[in-house]
């Protein structure tokens, strides 16, 4: 080995790079060490970028350097300002819109690699052209599908699934055009035609990514951007092997096999095996339509904010089942407000969190540890069920699907098998709510027709200010 | 023991590369000793992670897609040997933003986040 040589001071500062990574992934699966976890995995990563820096002045020290600063500058300038300034509720899209930008990247870094070589007609070796298609072809359908993904998310995109005739044949379709085109790459002698075949099979990438993720309903999304954050790892190891970098293969491949993981873990949380997400569209079809017009025969009692504080004022346990409406009206403070009152009174307030309520799993916790809602507080749903029938009130506010008896009771609803949370078993129900329409899911809810159940209409967070006012009145 | 035959490999691997020759001193072909620090890397990846509680799913999710921002790097090295040619430096420089905006973008995410876990559960936990 020769130790005056600075590219193995530049290989070793890769492989401190690599080792940071793989001890932030197991800091953040622990609650305690998580935060530490998330800033050793950026300083390696700052190691790594000021190691390839130092490597490239070494080489070659010319205006490339500063394109590069330029590019970096705008980059990290761009991601540092919606990162800082996005609200707590838009998290899900921003980890949409980073795992698309790194899909692209990657994709990007491939195709470039491959028209340099081919320029040169140097070192274009099969695994070389195996590890570029592959590179591209992931690389350009997380860019396209998390970009749907977010649009859905933020709703410029309809939230629900996009289907037609006739759809996965189609798809199937552009998947089998994409591997043809693939193997045209592989088998064939480079020459003028690869440069066209490349740049349409990345079109067809693209638009295969597009089209998975649209029949794919919003309340799947986090599942999906799992999927695809995963999809993006495997792009950068394959980016990896075009370059011959091993932290890039280490680190692509850790995310790679960790997202996939985590997105089976996701999966069975929802009890949404992947295989339902990616070709069952959720929430459409005949099943959904059946029982809107079941329901409509239906009647619904609504209560107001006079007589739903007094029935909590004088209950002996609450339990607050929060949902993404809560989130989306910023509605935290003002609930929390209410909870310290009715505990002022002596009663019992809990909150029951559904593993998925918000847009992904966690995230409710997050948004409520922002409210400063005590820890204690949160319970999760298998510790909040065997506790509902002991449950005077359950105040349901900003949630729906997660609350929905049709996915215990109707083997024809869509979400039939998904756990929930079981407030039809408590004494009372009060839902709070915008307006009677569906929720994410796109399905109707046969827990609003109970006879225990009430409505309470209005801004989550206007009618929770207004309850708090009225419990302090009693 | 997974790791060090993992951090050997990634040591040595791609030392024998930049002396320019396809194989490595024990005579194995580079592209072997990639692949097999590619299926190392997996089983790490699955390892790791496989205790991880739901509440942390979505941190999870965010820390790592900022660590697959690594292809900053090799979007970096790519512009970096981009030459005079029009279309690599356009491909590179499209490629150096996006891997910037994910890295800088992944972790100042995910560190809001968690920030908000900062708090400690009381002592004896759930009741």
């Amino acid at each position: 080995m020769d130790f005056s040589s600075p590219q193995l001071y530049i290989e070793i500062a890769y492989l401190i790079a690599a080792i940071t990574f793989i001890i932030s992934l197991r800091r953040l699966s622990n609650p305690a060490t998580a935060r530490t976890g998330n800033l050793t995995a950026a300083v390696g990563m700052t190691i790594a970028v000021a190691a390839t820096l130092v490597n490239l002045v070494i080489n070659n020290l010319d205006w490339h350097i500063l394109l590069i600063l330029v590019g970096m500058a705008i980059g990290g300038g761009i991601g540092l300002y919606l990162a800082r300034t996005v609200e707590m509720t838009a998290m899900p899209q921003m980890v949409a819109l980073f795992n698309g930008m790194g899909g692209g990247a990657a994709a990007l870094t491939s195709m470039s690699e491959f028209f340099e070589r081919l320029n040169h007609n140097v070192n274009y070796s099969f695994d070389f052209s195996i590890a570029t298609a592959l590179g591209v072809i992931i690389g350009c359908m997380s860019l396209s599908g998390s970009f749907i993904a977010l649009g859905k998310l933020q709703g410029f995109i309809s939230s629900a699934p996009v289907t037609y005739k006739g759809q996965q044949i189609v798809n199937a379709l552009v998947g089998v055009a994409i591997v043809a085109l693939a193997l045209f790459l592989i088998v064939v002698q480079p020459g003028g035609s690869h440069t066209t075949v490349l740049v349409i099979m990345a079109v067809l990438a693209l638009v295969l990514g597009v089209a998975i993720t649209m029949p794919i309903g919003g309340a799947d999304m986090p599942v999906v951007i799992s999927l695809l954050n995963s999809f993006t790892g495997l792009a950068a190891a394959f980016t990896g092997f075009v370059l011959q970098s091993n932290v890039l293969v280490i680190s692509g491949a850790l995310v790679g096999a960790s997202g996939m993981l985590l997105t089976l873990l996701m999966g069975k949380a929802m009890n949404r095996p992947i295989t339902n997400v990616l070709f069952g569209a959720f929430g459409s079809g005949g099943g959904s339509e059946a029982s809107t017009a079941s329901a409509e025969g239906k009647s619904i009692r609504e209560l107001n904010v006079d007589d739903v504080a007094t029935l909590l004022a004088y209950a002996n346990q609450v339990v607050i089942v929060p949902g993404y409406g809560m989130a989306v009206a910023r509605a935290q403070n003002a609930v929390q407000e209410l909870a310290k009152m009715l505990e002022d009174r002596g009663v019992t307030v809990k909150y029951g969190i559904h593993p998925v309520a918000g847009r992904m799993p966690g995230h409710m916790n997050v948004l409520l540890a922002e409210a400063d809602v005590p820890y204690n507080q949160l319970f999760e749903m298998e510790e909040i069920n065997p506790d509902m029938p002991r449950t005077d009130v359950v105040l349901v506010i900003g949630a729906n699907d997660v609350v929905n008896p049709a996915a215990r009771n109707d083997p024809k609803s869509p979400i039939y098998g998904m756990p929930i949370i079981d407030v039809d078993k408590a004494q009372n129900v009060i839902v709070m709510k915008r307006s009677m329409r569906s929720g994410f899911a796109g399905i109707d809810n046969p827990l609003f027709y109970e006879p225990k159940t009430a409505m309470l209409f209005g801004d989550a967070k206007d009618v929770a200010s207004a309850l708090a006012g009225a419990v302090k009145q009693l | 023991m997974l790791t060090s035959i993992l951090l050997h490999l990634a040591l040595f691997a791609p030392l024998a590369q930049t002396e320019g020759s396809t194989t490595t001193g024990t005579g194995l072909p580079t592209l072997f000793l990639i692949i097999v620090v590619f299926i190392l890397a997996v089983f790490l990846g699955i390892e790791i992670i496989s205790k991880v509680p739901t509440m942390l799913h979505t941190p999870l999710m965010s820390g790592t897609n900022a660590i697959h921002g690594i292809v900053l790097v090799g979007a970096m090295i790519v512009l970096g040997a981009a030459g005079d040619n029009l279309l690599l430096i356009i491909l590179g420089f499209i490629g150096v933003v996006f891997g910037a905006g994910n890295v800088v973008g992944g972790f100042v995410v995910t560190d809001r986040m968690l920030q908000m876990f900062k708090k400690k559960p009381q002592p004896g936990g759930k009741k």
